[in-house]
């Protein structure tokens, strides 16, 4: 890895705080349409570690409030469920 | 918000995207008017198939020139769409879906794309993963060139491409009206101003229904709840998408890793319900598990719903209405806009820009259903 300084905001999609920056710069000024292209929240988490983060940035930057109704919509199964489990199938012995 | 424009289109998803940066480059003026964000629709909730392999030749022909535009797309718009060619894999189930597969391919061969036949042990070949015997297949149809692309991506790329051509975007923006004078668009009202134009697109996914109406013009859409899911990331396992007609079910493993899938529920009705089911979940799996059972390790992550806005003949509506002029459809995709994206938007700007109507453009005219029999397409999953 060539940064050492690179401030985590997404685990699961190994985003940082640069990279929120950058796309608020590109134009992407909406917590969906970050979503969307950075993939957070997209992730096991859900954005549970990740939305907190990225919201503030987004308030900081733009210096508009974030609606909390545009928070995105938390996806069923919420945890991460295996297929087998999903299927119903048998305990394996 | 600009109050006047040439063309105003309504819906931010890719074909309302697309066709502003088409005719924001020819140099007209365009203002897109989006009721959330951009690909808050079908678009930002679909599976990413690009798809050639289909029964009627209307729909083979504008997927093939759909894909020769996607090639070039990324150079094109300067931004990277993720368009890869890993073919989708269609699985053949009995003699009856070999009959009309072998006609399929024979349509396609004729238009010039590379579609193979192949033999239930050739299917590994392809996709490693499949069990062949728990899928009850007897064969399958492969199209290398068929694949995907990211739909956020490409429509962000479209309408960051139309803006640099002068084209304004409006999100969070809803129509409340549309103004005719002498059976002529005269005018868009929105929540936020009037804007006066002589043309509008309706491409507003399962919501052209209702702007139609604001017209007195009735589509013949149905809105149709699909249910898709994620599971984790996985080390790239297979390139191709797993399709089949007879049991629904489609996926792929994306870019990222994940692999994207949908199917349909037995129990599945038309409405406009968003709320994702049960019975997807349970369906999917079991179905996913038995087309490639070493995914049942594999977590599922998230799982979500979108529309299909469905016509009698699973094909879209394009082009101007003869009940109101200036009033183009762009609409009634039948779940496959965003692979059909980049022809559509070609051929409605030829349309509203030199006035072409190609005979493919006439038979996606909405004055199709009135009284004439309809070729239905056959080719549909999810």
């Amino acid at each position: 890895m060539k940064k050492t300084n690179r401030s985590i905001v997404c685990r699961c999609e190994d985003i940082s705080e640069e990279d929120v920056l950058k796309a608020i710069d590109e134009g992407y000024t909406d917590l969906e349409e970050l979503r969307k292209k950075l993939r957070i929240g997209m992730g096991p988490c859900q954005g549970r570690v990740c939305l907190q983060l990225v919201m503030k940035i987004l308030e900081k930057k733009t210096g508009k409030k974030v609606l909390k109704i545009s928070l995105q919509t938390p996806r069923p199964p919420l945890v991460p469920v295996s297929l087998g489990t999903l299927a119903g199938e048998d305990d394996e012995k | 918000m600009k109050s006047k424009a040439d063309v105003v289109i309504i819906g931010g998803g890719v074909n309302g995207c697309s066709l502003a940066y088409g005719l924001a480059r020819k140099g007209l003026d365009v203002v897109v008017v989006e009721k959330k964000y951009l690909a808050s629709g079908a678009t930002g909730a679909c599976g990413a198939g690009i798809r050639q392999q289909w029964s009627t030749k209307e729909n083979a022909e504008l997927s093939i020139e759909s894909v020769k535009i996607f090639e070039r797309l990324s150079k094109e718009l300067g931004e990277d769409i993720e368009f890869r060619q890993g073919g989708y894999l269609i699985v053949v189930h009995d003699e009856k879906e070999m009959e009309q597969a072998e006609k399929n391919v024979a349509m396609q061969r004729s238009l010039g794309l590379k579609v193979d036949i192949l033999k239930p042990d050739e299917i590994n070949d392809v996709v490693s993963i499949l069990d062949v015997k728990g899928m009850r297949a007897i064969g399958a149809t492969f199209c290398q060139t068929d694949g995907h692309a990211n739909p956020f991506k490409t429509t962000f790329a479209y309408a960051n491409a139309a803006r640099r051509y002068g084209a304004e975007i409006n999100t969070y923006t809803n129509v409340v009206g549309l103004k005719t004078k002498n059976k002529e668009i005269n005018a868009v009202l929105t929540d936020k101003g009037v804007i006066k134009t002589s043309i509008v697109v309706n491409a507003a996914g399962i919501d052209s229904k209702s702007i139609a109406k604001m017209v007195n013009l009735d589509l013949p859409l149905v809105p149709f709840r699909k249910e898709i899911m994620a599971t984790e990331r996985l080390k790239p396992l297979f390139e191709a998408m797993v399709i089949s007609f007879k049991d629904g079910i489609y996926f792929s493993q994306q870019r990222e890793g994940q692999i994207v899938g949908g199917i349909p529920i037995p129990e599945e009705c038309s409405g406009y319900k968003t709320m994702p089911t049960m019975s997807f979940m349970q369906h999917m799996a079991r179905t996913l598990t038995r087309y490639a059972p070493v995914l049942k390790h594999v977590n599922m992550l998230r799982h979500w719903t979108g529309f299909y806005d469905v016509t009698p003949d699973a094909r879209p509506i394009l082009g101007e209405v003869k009940e109101v002029r200036g009033f183009i459809q762009c609409n009634g995709f039948s779940g496959h806009g965003f692979m059909l994206s980049p022809m559509v938007s070609k051929l409605l700007v030829d349309l509203i820009v030199d006035n072409k109507e190609p005979d493919v453009l006439i038979s996606l005219n909405l004055d199709r259903f009135k009284g004439k029999k309809i070729e239905r397409e056959t080719s549909v999953v999810g």
